[in-house]
């Protein structure tokens, strides 16, 4: 590669990470909107129990998600056997709660 | 010569450093299993704490709607989230061979992660002193202790781990070897985090839900 196609791919990669940090920036906006949405749910005390808590559950997924694909960067090229390991645990972690909420009555 | 040793500039560092050389391939895949048994490791804390959760002898013993506090664990999950962007940061300048502003974005993240686990030891000095909540007092406090405790422990092994990475890199600056090395920690600071998500929704947040 001759110089000037060296700094030009420079440029651009710049450019590209430059725009893979404003997701990551508005990602993290998101998130900390997330949990104060899911603290305010909480602190209100107008709303019922069954319906705080499916709600506070799905953000705290959302956050996650957020924080694997943007944050761990699991949106980018390569990430497909990582994320069936991570997939594979979630599942086993999910049959793991399961069965200790329903197996244990004392 | 070594591709471990070369050095670099900005135009010629690769996009991602972390996986440019085969040792860095094995250390990336390598880690993410480790998360991956993190995860099932922290599910089985989440099922014992959950089965458990309110269990004590009788009634003069704290449940989780007593003690917890919706303020302190605020100001703690976005000290923790607002570290979380602090390391994405420093893999942003690792990317782009800027050295000086990877270590300090590092080192913003070790001093958040530390503010984190300062309140994290006032809360359970402040559980055990005022509501008599100890390791031993319940099964509830016992499975709280063993959940949030062994996520502080993490908090604390990351911390010694950024603060390592930091100081045995200082004179060498970034090259192939220890970029991975950088990459692997963040990725495990950013799982603390993903762990904290689920502690404040679960624990603490469902716990003042009663």
């Amino acid at each position: 590669m001759n110089n000037h196609e060296l700094k030009a791919q420079y440029e651009y990669r710049k450019r590209k990470s430059a725009e893979g940090m404003k997701n990551q920036f508005i990602s993290f906006i998101l998130m900390i909107f997330l949990t104060l949405v899911a603290f305010l749910a909480v602190g209100y005390d107008g709303f019922p129990k069954t319906f705080v808590i499916p709600i506070i559950l799905l953000l705290a997924c959302v956050q996650v998600i957020f924080q694997l694909y943007y944050f761990m960067h699991a949106s980018e090229k390569g990430h497909g056997m990582v994320m069936l390991f991570m997939y594979s645990a979630i599942f086993v972690a999910f049959i793991t709660v399961l069965c200790f909420m329903t197996i244990i009555w004392w | 010569m070594n591709l471990l040793d070369q050095k670099f500039t900005p135009q010629t560092w690769p996009e991602h450093p972390e996986t440019a050389t085969h040792e860095g391939k094995n250390k990336f895949i390598g880690f993410w299993l480790f998360l991956a048994g993190e995860t099932v490791l922290f599910a089985s804390l989440f099922a014992t704490y959950l089965a458990l959760k309110d269990s004590v002898p009788n009634s003069e013993h704290a449940l989780a709607a007593d003690i917890y506090s919706l303020e302190l664990v605020f100001i703690m999950t976005a000290i923790l989230l607002t570290s979380s962007l602090t390391s994405v940061y420093a893999i942003y300048h690792m990317r782009n061979y800027n050295f000086k502003q990877m270590q300090l974005w590092f080192f913003i993240t070790v001093l958040l992660g530390a503010s984190f686990l300062a309140l994290e030891i006032y809360e359970f000095n402040h559980y055990v002193h005022h509501y008599n909540f100890t390791f031993s007092s319940s099964a509830f406090s016992s499975a709280y202790y063993t959940l949030v405790g062994t996520h502080g422990a993490h908090v604390c092994f990351g911390l010694g781990w950024i603060l390592a990475l930091i100081f045995r890199n200082q004179k060498r600056g970034l090259n192939l070897y220890n970029a991975p090395k950088y990459y692997v920690a963040s990725l495990y600071w950013h799982f603390i985090d993903v762990v904290w998500v689920f502690i404040f929704t679960v624990v603490y947040l469902m716990g003042i839900l009663g």
